[in-house]
């Protein structure tokens, strides 16, 4: 069994068995990690000049990506069980929150 | 006796709550059914209890002397807090301080936690909007003891999700007056220590549960929690790097759940952007290794999550794709690491972090770190001296959470486990055990009581309350420290109300009665050393310092303020003065004079200039004054009175550090005798007894007779007769010395003023004029004279014979 058949399994697996709000989701982390692969390459090749502004951007995406994917953790059915008193709206609301911890902190350091 | 007018108040407060247990009691009997509405009613009353008598128990400094700052570091933060409140937030982050470190002068708003500050002064500005005019001395003074009961509602729920609600009620009492956490926060000790404390406790608190539940909420309100710590104490540090190990013991404990995921994954990365905001921490949590384990933790958690939802989706055998390349990957990350360590890209370990897993390093390279007695090792007698009892039962309460072990369990036996290592490496982390012992012996405490009090609960639903008050009284019992009459009382009525429920079951009555009364027996000795400690140990300011005659009086020795409020008159306001970095902070605070060194000691090789112009002698060192500008040279003598902390006592931690940085011109052996002995009297070695620290301590103290019995010129913290008694000073002016002697301040001396050449008398050749007439006329005295002139005698004839 090669490499590619069990990605492609894995693909048919997941296309197959995941809700279509988790697909939501997915995208958007996606998304996520594209742009922060993005920030990460253009460092590499242009450098780090405003440190913290690289921080700030590049600290931004992971922590959209963390939360993204805690959200999905948390809206997941079959996770319900480990999440007592979590509903997903719930986990929206505090997936909100966070990001506006986040982003004030971000306006703050981005400089 | 005067200590026992100055307990009254403390008794005062003590007593009081006597009546309310017995309020709540007589409450519970007639509202039996309503277990709930009670519990809380006690939880509520212990808590403020605690907060009370903490609070008055740090108040000896301010009964006893009045309300001051204590120390040195606390001066340096009112001195910052008071320009914060004058100037405005901005200009304290902007605040460049030229009156510290001449000729370098201080970034203070960059090299400061400005935590502290921004507390203190909201507080100002909060009750100063309500038109309540405090001083904000007086907010300074007061925000440690206050922060200590909020300490203790923290630890409460912090135990109580660890255990339960007893235990936490347990812990908050033990908090509020265990002497390890008292001696950082008496009142007037105005240091980070003060609220870190409560910002540590509280950030596991939140952290516990958001590990508990799994919630978004919980993790962003822990890392928000933990910036105000970061914002607060270095020791920061401590709670990035435990919370990681929490997490790591979890997942090689294979008790990996997502809910852990959530928690750590959000409050890394929140608590990693909000910790850079600090200026002084700067870019330091993604550049130094202190904080790499963090870091490390967090990939690996997400590495844990990514396996195991591949997991979910394939099979055993596809999975061995992933597994070889998880191990690449890990691998490769490690080796980026080492690498960015060797290129300097990422800081090794400090050395003051170095110094705590090797406890010789500190004293071989860093001596200025070694110097300072709060970071020796802890001695055995001082575990004891500072946790009384707590110490013998907090392995109980790690035993048991052991036994029961469970995620958030885990963590607190970690804490405990790293508290105690780092307690024992230096007395200053003793306040980061405190905590934890103070949760565990509560934990202890409560199972206890609950073994032995179990049977009397005839019903489910009674027993949290009966577990409550059974606390709340040992709390009492806690309470009236020293009255030995009304903790009698107190017992006996315990004793009567429990009779009658706990009859006629397995344990024995008897069996059972004899534990209690021995654990309240314990718990009342536990009080008793309590507030002895605090009364004696750690409720001095050490600016003023009081002593005790042989009839019980007291005199209260005030000389460092009246040197410094000397400087702040007499000198000119730009005048630099040098002294061990000791008192550099008080310096700045009270006679607000420019010092060269001062408590921040960020510059070893400025301090070892210091060190150098102290233990050279008096022509080399005025060499170095003068390249440094000094005008004024102060000095803290204990030879007087006998105070032992002065200036020659540290003498050799001066030479220490001079050493290091000037060994061609120090050598620490030069200050020894032959046989190695460190002798201030006629056999010391000459080096010593021509050093300036020497000279300027010893400056016509050989005139000086203590007593009958002693010879002139003995020195009472040494008890030794001086070796070199009879000197001058050639480049320096004895300009003040306090009344005890405890803190003398000389005058450099101007180049004209003492380098002109010394001509024997008879050669000395004195100009006068050849005529022997002297003018009696002078500046002042204008008027003319004339000779011969008769006097006048009114009433009298002028004697004519008498004028021919």
């Amino acid at each position: 069994m090669s490499v590619v058949a069990v990605l492609g399994k894995f693909w048919q697996e997941y296309t197959k068995n995941t809700p279509k709000k988790l697909k939501i989701i997915d995208a958007y982390l996606f998304y996520i990690f594209l742009t922060g692969v993005t920030q990460f390459v253009y460092c590499c090749l242009v450098g780090t000049f405003p440190f913290n502004s690289f921080l700030s951007g590049f600290i931004s995406c992971v922590s959209c990506f963390v939360l993204g994917v805690c959200l999905r953790l948390q809206v997941n059915p079959q996770n319900k069980s480990q999440f007592h008193g979590i509903s997903p709206e719930r986990g929206f609301a505090d997936f909100i929150f966070a990001h506006i911890i986040l982003h004030i902190v971000v306006m703050n350091f981005i400089g | 006796m005067l200590p026992s007018k100055a307990n009254a108040p403390h008794a005062k407060k003590v007593l009081f709550p006597d009546k309310q247990p017995t309020n709540s009691r007589q409450v519970k009997s007639s509202t039996l059914t309503n277990a709930a509405g009670l519990s809380s009613l006690i939880t509520f009353t212990v808590l403020l209890l605690a907060w009370i008598s903490g609070f008055a128990s740090r108040l000896f400094a301010v009964i006893r002397f009045e309300s001051i700052i204590h120390e040195f570091d606390p001066w340096f933060n009112y001195r910052a807090t008071a320009y914060m409140v004058q100037h405005g937030f901005y200009n304290f982050l902007n605040w460049f301080d030229e009156r510290a470190w001449y000729p370098l002068g201080r970034i203070v708003g960059g090299t400061v936690y400005p935590g502290l500050m921004i507390t203190s002064g909201s507080i100002h500005h909060i009750l100063h909007s309500l038109n309540i005019p405090v001083h904000i001395r007086d907010i300074c003074v007061f925000l440690a003891p206050v922060f200590s009961g909020l300490t203790a509602i923290s630890t409460y729920f912090l135990t109580k999700e660890l255990w339960s609600a007893g235990a936490g009620l347990f812990a908050a009492c033990f908090i509020a007056i265990v002497p390890g956490y008292i001696s950082r926060s008496v009142a007037g000790s105005y240091d980070n220590e003060g609220i870190a404390i409560f910002a540590l406790q509280f950030t596991y608190y939140l952290w516990v549960k958001s590990v508990k539940t799994g919630s978004i909420f919980w993790a962003v309100l822990t890392a928000l929690s933990y910036f105000y710590m970061v914002s607060a104490w270095g020791g920061y540090v401590f709670i990035i790097n435990l919370i990681p190990l929490h997490v790591f013991a979890l997942l090689v404990m294979n008790r990996y759940s997502n809910r852990l995921f959530t928690s750590y994954t959000t409050f890394y990365i929140l608590g990693l952007l909000l910790s850079m905001q600090i200026p002084f921490v700067g870019f330091q949590p993604i550049r130094t290794s202190e904080h790499m384990a963090a870091g490390g933790v967090f990939g690996l958690l997400i590495f844990v999550a990514v396996f195991r939802y591949l997991r979910t989706m394939l099979t055993k055998s596809e999975m061995k794709y992933f597994g070889g390349f998880v191990t690449l990957t890990a691998a490769a990350l490690l080796l980026i690491l080492v690498i960015l360590t060797y290129s300097g890209l990422v800081a090794p370990w400090s050395g003051r972090f170095y110094s705590l897993w090797d406890t010789g390093y500190a004293k071989i390279h860093i001596p200025i770190i070694a110097s300072v007695s709060e970071h020796q090792p802890t001695t055995w007698f001082s575990f004891f001296f500072d946790l009384h009892i707590l110490v013998t039962t907090f392995p109980v309460g790690l035993w048991y959470c052991i036994k029961h072990i469970n995620d958030e369990r885990v963590f607190v036996v970690l804490y405990a486990i790293s508290a105690v290592y780092f307690a024992g490496v230096m007395v200053r982390l003793m306040l980061t055990l405190t905590p934890v012992v103070c949760m565990l012996a509560g934990v202890a405490f409560s199972g206890l009581l609950e073994l032995f009090l179990k049977e009397e609960d005839k019903d489910g639903s009674d027993r949290e309350g009966g577990e409550g008050s059974e606390e709340e009284s040992e709390e009492e019992t806690e309470r009236s420290s020293r009255r030995a009459l009304y903790d009698e009382a107190g017992k006996l009525r315990r004793m009567k109300h429990e009779r009658p429920k706990g009859s006629g079951d397995g344990l024995g009555a008897n069996l059972r009665n004899g534990v209690v009364i021995g654990i309240s027996m314990l718990l009342m000795m536990f009080t008793v050393h309590c507030t002895w400690v605090t009364s004696n140990a750690y409720s001095s300011p050490s600016i003023v310092l009081a002593s005790y005659s042989n009839d019980g009086g007291r005199s209260i020795l005030d000389d460092f303020r009246e040197a410094y409020y000397w400087l702040a008159q007499n000198t000119p306001n730009d005048a630099r003065v040098m002294s061990w970095w000791d008192y550099g902070y008080q310096i700045a605070g009270m006679a607000n004079r420019t010092t060269l060194v001062d408590n921040n000691t960020w510059n070893n090789s400025h301090i070892a200039l210091v060190g150098k112009a102290m233990s050279s002698n008096e022509s080399a060192a005025y060499d170095i004054m003068t390249s440094l500008d000094v005008d004024y040279v102060l000095v803290i003598f204990g030879g007087m009175i006998g105070y032992s902390g002065d200036d020659i006592n540290k003498f050799l931690w001066m030479v220490r550090i001079a050493e290091g940085e000037h060994p061609q011109d120090i050598r620490e052996s030069d200050y020894f005798t032959e046989r190695g002995e460190f002798r201030v009297d006629s056999e010391g070695s000459p080096t010593l007894l021509n050093s300036l620290m020497y000279k300027l301590s010893y400056y016509r103290f050989g005139e000086v007779k203590i007593d009958y019995r002693s010879p002139a010129g003995f020195d009472r913290t040494r008890n030794a007769e001086i070796g070199n008694k009879n000197f001058q000073l050639t480049y320096l002016d004895e300009a003040y010395t306090t009344e005890h002697w405890l803190v003398r301040i000389y005058r450099v001396k101007k180049p004209e003023e003492f380098n002109r050449p010394r001509i024997p008398i008879a050669e000395r050749t004195i100009n006068r004029r050849t005529s022997s007439f002297l003018s009696k006329k002078t500046a002042r005295r204008k008027k003319g004279l004339i000779k011969g002139r008769p006097t006048v005698v009114k009433g009298q004839k002028p004697q004519k014979k008498s004028t021919t």
